[in-house]
């Protein structure tokens, strides 16, 4: 069994913390050990959230090692940009085209790095970066806060495993009311990425 | 079955199985989750207590009546507790009580870093660290068994990585003990729970004895192990950080010690003698490390691992590496990132007061004042920032109101002004206030009452009217209670209402009177508001940059005038109001 290493990058609010308990289950589903690790101290005040979750035959650390990622799932496009030190050659980054600009950029005084920036800053340590309009879609379906299960949607044909068992662990995960749209959400990433 | 939980969430599941009926805890991360997931299990009963000695006092008066009991905090939160923690050592207790610690390495959300461990042996008690959520459920069982043996609290430590970690928990077929059909009888024993000088010289040899008897229980517990393997080095690594271990030096011989105190002499010789060279590999202090000198074995540690700051996988092999103890992989690859990674100069994202928080308004009128703000730690902690910078110290829970005094008292000719918020005035206000009283400031306390702990994701406390387990309660009323004390000004103002609270303030730092204002408005992540975002008219804009001093994330800096965010904003009006142009109109 392969390990599979993922890593995931947004910001307070959109959603991380679902699509990696989602990861985690559907890892547990396939047969893996599987660890997960968050750190999410103060991101209800709009700060940076990462997850790690890591699959594989026996798992110790829960948190991925640098230049070890296999996958990078960046929420945002900015936080996406802070792990290229966690990238190998061929690490899949899928990159939500999304920016929250932090309150330095708000008041004039940093900048936002443009995507070129982002991507051959990414390319440079080694990714396979593939630009997704996650907010996009899942704002057109009805919920902008949906991006991280349309990422997981885009990720799930390389990742593997069944339709159905991703479908089952949503059903078990997304509360009853939002279930609908997740499913089409994750359907709509799905149809992005054929491996 | 097996199904992941986070460490918290294993230590709660724990608890239950193992029949804790009392559960008693103050929030802070990382170790908020632990009563939290408690409180949901059946049979019992669990809450959050004003603070963390009280939270202690509560634990031990339910293990003297013989109730399994669980106490938990962040690091920090035992500082407070400790008075009551070192008691219990000398009384013992009846029934199993186990304090779990949550450290913080890294400070993720914390205000030092301090090491927990040296609880353990300043206090005389013994200390468990599990590894991962597997352990952290069972050594909870553990602990509590080794409490009633032993006739001592037992802490349990976690620390930031395990408490917010998923790994996969057996779940038990078996049922929890069913409680007692009887109620507890309190066995009324003085000699042994009235620590008067003369009972405390009759405990404490008692508590020597008791110290060496668990470290005899550490030399034969299969939680402290070796795990043979390639003898050139021998790791002794504990917690989280022995998970890291493993993924460096995966065919190393190991020790893994689930207790860390007391440690377990015979073994650690045994250990010594089998493997060439003796490593230790824990997070801050070398608190392993100098005990295992002491006992005369050559080791290595801190001369390779850093004492600040939190460890990883990749921080044990990079060390490891440049010790000589691994051979890694060229890494140009990596430093090319690194300084790629650099260079590109990336903004950071600090954490910031939400849109729409009442905490805002005020730190706007504060910095307007001009006055000294001493301050204190919660979400309002955020106000000392750029561009609102209005708060001037903090340090720890409480500690705003004493020091506001105290710097009175030097004689500082600054207007003064204490803030803390509403669950940090239950928490540790109360005494620093009756002292602003009773030894005559002119202090004005201002309490950020947005009605909730928000900091650590909306807690329940004494002022809420509800409790941890969803029971409608008696709430204590802010203004009665100050006004109780002796207070005759106090007031309560809007903080969304800039020109109402400015002129109460100065009223207040005017008047030569210690006094009390609460700027009232409910958090507005835990009460969902949501009001409508006003409208720039950019013809009207001046581009003068003052409403960006709010420091608001939906207002934006654009080529010559601002906008706002729709979707962010949370309409507080508060921009309206400081625009000097009359160019943002409310809707
Ligand atoms: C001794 C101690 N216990 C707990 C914490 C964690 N903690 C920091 S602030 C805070 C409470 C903040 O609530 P409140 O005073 O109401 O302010 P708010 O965050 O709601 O603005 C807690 C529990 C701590 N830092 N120190």
């Amino acid at each position: 069994m392969k390990k599979i290493d993922i890593l995931m990058a947004g910001v307070g609010g959109q959603g991380t913390i679902l699509a990696s308990n989602i990861l985690a289950e559907v890892g547990l589903e396939l047969g893996y050990d599987v660890k997960k690790s968050e750190v999410h101290g103060m991101a209800q005040r709009g700060g940076t959230v990462e997850s790690h979750v890591r699959w594989g035959e026996k798992v110790y650390a829960p948190l991925v090692e640098q230049g070890q990622a296999d996958y990078l799932l960046g929420f945002e496009m900015l936080e996406a940009a802070r792990w290229p030190l966690y990238l190998k050659e061929g690490t899949v980054v899928l990159i939500n085209r999304y920016r929250i600009p932090p309150p330095a950029v708000n008041l004039g005084k940093a900048k936002y790095p443009s995507e070129q920036e982002i991507e051959s800053l990414l390319k440079g340590a080694g990714g396979r970066v593939i630009w997704i309009e996650g907010t996009g879609i899942a704002g057109e379906l009805g919920n902008p806060a949906m991006v991280g299960v349309v990422l997981l949607g885009a990720v799930s044909n390389l990742l593997g495993g069944a339709e159905e068992v991703w479908m089952k662990v949503i059903q078990r995960l997304v509360p009853e009311k939002f279930l609908e749209l997740n499913k089409k959400a994750f359907l709509a990433g799905r149809a992005l990425i054929i491996s | 079955m097996k199904k992941l939980m986070t460490g918290n969430e294993a230590i709660a599941y724990g608890a239950y199985l193992n029949g804790v009926r009392v559960g008693a805890a103050y929030p802070g991360t990382p170790s908020t989750e632990i009563m939290d997931n408690f409180s949901g299990y059946p049979g019992v009963f669990a809450e959050w207590a004003p603070n963390e000695k009280v939270a202690m006092d509560v634990g031990i008066g339910a293990a003297y009546a013989g109730t399994r009991a669980l106490v938990s905090m962040k690091h920090v939160g035992v500082n407070v507790a400790a008075d009551s923690l070192f008691y219990a050592v000398y009384t013992g207790l009846k029934g199993g009580l186990v304090l779990v610690t949550a450290d913080d390495p890294g400070m993720h959300s914390s205000q030092n870093e301090q090491d927990n461990r040296n609880y353990a042996k300043f206090a005389k008690l013994p200390m468990l660290e599990p590894a991962d959520s597997e352990e952290a459920k069972q050594f909870v069982g553990i602990a509590l068994e080794m409490s009633e043996t032993f006739d001592t609290p037992v802490m349990l430590r976690t620390v930031t990585r395990l408490s917010h970690s998923s790994t996969s928990v057996e779940i038990s077929e078996e049922a929890p003990p069913a409680a007692p059909p009887e109620p507890p009888l309190y066995e009324r024993d003085a000699v042994k729970f009235v620590m008067v000088p003369a009972n405390a010289r009759r405990r404490h040899p008692v508590i020597e004895e008791r110290i060496k008897k668990l470290a005899e229980y550490a030399e034969n517990t299969p939680i402290n192990r070796i795990e043979p393997g390639d003898d050139t080095i021998g790791i002794i690594a504990a917690g989280s950080v022995y998970q890291y271990a493993r993924e460096v030096f995966p065919g190393a011989t190991f020790l893994k010690l689930g207790m860390v105190y007391p440690l377990p002499a015979k073994l650690l010789q045994q250990f010594a003698s089998r493997v060439k060279t003796v490593v230790v590999i824990e997070e801050l202090d070398p608190f392993l490390e100098e005990q295992i000198r002491l006992m005369g074995i050559e080791a290595r540690g801190k001369d390779i691992f850093p004492i600040i700051g939190e460890f990883s996988p990749a921080l044990v092999r990079e060390r490891s590496a440049s010790a000589g103890l691994i051979s890694t992989p060229a890494a140009a690859r990596a430093e090319a990132a690194a300084a790629a990674a650099e260079a590109a100069e990336l903004p950071i994202r600090p954490p910031i007061l939400c849109p729409g928080c009442g905490h805002r308004g005020m730190f706007h009128v504060f910095r307007e004042s001009g006055a000294l703000v001493l301050g204190d730690i919660g979400c309002y902690t955020l106000g000392y920032a750029p561009p609102l910078s209005a708060m001037h110290t903090t340090g720890c829970m409480g500690a705003g109101i004493g020091v506001a005094h105290g710097i009175g008292k030097a004689g500082v000719k600054d207007r003064i002004i204490a803030v803390l918020g509403d669950s940090t005035f239950f928490h540790s206000g109360i005494h620093p206030l009756i002292d602003v009283l009773y030894n005559e400031s002119t202090v004005t306390v201002v309490i950020a009452d947005n009605s909730v702990t928000a900091m650590t994701g909306h807690q329940q406390h004494p002022g809420t009217g509800i409790t941890l387990q969803k029971k409608t309660t008696k709430a204590v009323n802010l203004e009665q209670l100050v006004r109780s004390l002796g207070f005759e000004k106090v007031d309560i103002c809007d903080p969304y209402d800039l020109d109402g609270l400015a002129k109460t303030l100065e009223d207040h730092l005017e008047s030569g009177k210690p006094s009390v204002i609460i700027a009232r408005r409910p958090c507005v992540l835990y009460a969902k508001e949501k009001r409508t975002a006003p409208q720039i008219d950019p013809e009207l804009c001046v581009n003068c940059g003052t409403c960006l001093e709010l420091g608001c994330s939906p207002l934006m800096q654009e080529e010559d005038y601002v906008t706002i965010d729709p979707i962010l904003c949370n309409g507080c009006g508060l921009c309206v109001q400081v625009c000097p142009a009359e160019a943002i109109i409310a809707r």
